[in-house]
């Protein structure tokens, strides 16, 4: 009798951790959206996007444009994304195809470093070296261009080991059919295995991308953090995330319950990341 | 003919290697760049002294204090459930509960950390009362590295040979007795990868903690104290502190060193692991 009763106590853990786990994602958006309410449900939630400008601190015309935030957001992503894909894939496509095997293991052990390097880390050194030198050439140095730089390598080793796992999960036979076709190397490459493992490569760039979006902390120490609409990859910019990080600290009554609402537009935004990573079949476990 | 085929094939390999080394020279350049600044202002009494001018001199013995109570709290918060959400997953017969689990377990691994900065501030904070706090902090920390100890979890168990559940079922063992006797064990080596990048995850992170455990320099007196981490130090010192670069790229190099001695860490359990793994098949 008593074993039966151990069972149902674990039993019983056991579906409280899993309903408390089920519970957390719920509760997360359920007290964003409590501390949003003020602007959700009074309707002034349109002023996101009707606002032409953020200026959450002024007493006579506060103004809660997220536009020109947002699109700071997906330019650095998008930024990002153009530096680092083509970068990550040749990589992978070296580590798999051209290097001995001494090196690969060599490149791997390296990837992953870099992926273990913590965002402010990352942040503190665009500051003291991309920053400045961005700065000779086009002032100010602290701009869309410097974020892209620094999220394309934090994305770099996301991409590059995505890639190469997806490389090397195909199967021989397809490669050697290729390659006794009389194919070359180059053409095997990139009109067999690059097509064959294009699921993959793309849940591994989806999987950067998304990262890329809600990174915070490398992201505000270079991007200049003026809230305004970009005319060249060298202006400062202000990401959605940096706005939070930098304003939440002041922020009281309205201001802070729009900043909650944009916490809820990041979830949205990296929950259609994780919906591409779905549907490309990366997440099944 | 084959000479054109030969070039093409030593340009596209030439092309791709310069790719490669992208991936690989940032790292030396940034290790090579902290050495370069902070290097100098490492001594032993950087790790016993206490913060002082903002951290532009003195050591930072206060800030490894709390960072040491903080990624105590988070692991402290976060093992127990998911360890338990990974065995309820693990468990045999599939249902929509599972299924919808799963998917949130993703999605919890996808939002990003400022919004579980966002989160913590509004629950642990002020909700519970906990204040600008360690323990907000950790918690907050918990609720992040949630997915990695499940996801890593769940993969250690299902490496497990079937024939463990099975015999072990077959010899009449509870429940209970097989989880705690058989899987647990079985799965340990796995679980403690989990627990070491949780660790690093943990002691990478900034933006989650500005808003739950503050920026208070002085040792921590409680878990109810509020306490910098690390990060948040050189986040600080680079950010709000002039001439703190030096006083940032020391505590980076710190802090640096922890990780690629955890990053060590989990490749040798896990090369120890896949050793035990393949002599039990």
């Amino acid at each position: 009798m008593s074993r039966l009763r151990s069972d149902r106590v674990l039993s019983f853990v056991l579906n409280a951790a899993a309903l408390l786990c089920g519970a957390l994602v719920l509760g997360i958006v359920l007290f964003l959206s409590i501390e949003a309410a003020p602007t959700i449900f009074s309707g002034k939630i349109s002023a996101f996007f009707t606002d032409e400008k953020w200026q959450p601190g002024s007493e006579r015309d506060p103004q809660f444009g997220i536009f020109s935030m947002l699109l700071a957001s997906v330019l650095i992503t998008l930024l990002a994304a153009i530096l680092a894909v083509p970068v990550g894939i040749c990589g992978a496509i070296f580590r798999v195809f051209y290097a001995p095997e001494s090196l690969a293991k060599w490149q791997d052990r390296f990837l992953e470093l870099l992926a273990g390097i913590p965002s402010v880390i990352f942040g503190f050194w665009g500051l003291s070296v991309i920053v400045p030198f961005i700065n000779r050439y086009h002032p100010p140095g602290q701009s869309l261009l410097a974020a892209g730089i620094v999220l394309a390598l934090m994305i770099l080793p996301t991409i590059a080991l995505t890639t190469k796992s997806a490389l090397t999960a195909i199967s021989p036979s397809l490669m050697a059919g290729a390659a006794a076709l009389g194919l070359s190397r180059p053409a095997q490459i990139l009109q067999v295995a690059i097509p064959t493992a294009r699921k993959g490569i793309a849940a591994g760039c989806a999987l950067g991308l998304g990262r890329a979006i809600g990174e915070t902390m490398a992201v505000v120490m270079v991007c200049g953090n003026i809230a305004q609409i970009p005319h060249s990859v060298f202006d400062p910019v202000r990401p959605v995330t940096s706005t939070i990080a930098l304003e939440m600290g002041y922020a009281t009554a309205e201001h802070k319950s729009y900043l909650y609402a944009a916490g809820l537009v990041l979830v949205l935004m990296t929950a259609l990341f994780l919906l591409v990573r779905i549907r490309k079949g990366a997440s099944q476990w | 003919m084959v000479r054109s085929k030969r070039n093409g094939d030593l340009y596209f390999g030439i092309i791709c290697g310069l790719a490669a080394l992208c991936g690989i020279g940032p790292l030396l350049w940034i290790v090579y760049d902290l050495v370069k600044l902070g290097a100098g202002r490492i001594s032993p009494g950087f790790f016993t002294d206490a913060v002082r001018e903002s951290g532009r001199a003195g050591g930072i013995a206060p800030v490894l204090h709390s960072t040491f109570l903080i990624v105590l709290c988070c692991l402290g918060a976060a093992i127990p459930p998911g360890l338990g959400v990974a065995f309820y997953l693990t468990e045999n017969g599939e249902n929509r509960f599972r299924k919808w689990l799963r998917a949130s377990v993703d999605l919890l691994a996808t939002i990003p950390s400022i919004v579980f900065g966002l989160f913590g501030m509004a629950f642990f904070c002020r909700f519970l009362g906990l204040g600008f706090s360690i323990l907000s902090g950790g918690l907050t920390l918990a609720c992040m590295i949630l997915p990695v100890l499940i996801r890593t979890t769940v993969a250690a168990v299902e490496a497990l040979p079937d024939h463990l559940r099975s015999s072990a079922t077959a010899l009449g063992l509870t429940k209970t007795t097989i989880l705690l006797r058989v899987l647990l064990p079985g799965a340990t080596p796995g679980i403690v990868i989990g627990i070491t990048i949780g660790t690093a995850r943990a002691l990478s992170e900034t933006a989650a903690l500005i808003f739950t455990s503050g920026y208070a320099t002085r040792t921590p007196d409680s878990l109810l104290d509020s306490g910098r981490s690390i990060s948040v130090h050189i986040y600080d010192l680079a950010m709000n502190i002039p001439n703190g670069a030096q006083g940032a790229s020391a505590s980076a190099l710190v802090l640096l060193i922890a990780l690629l001695l955890i990053n060590f860490l989990t490749n040798f359990f896990s090369e120890l692991w896949l050793k035990n793994l393949h002599s039990s098949k």
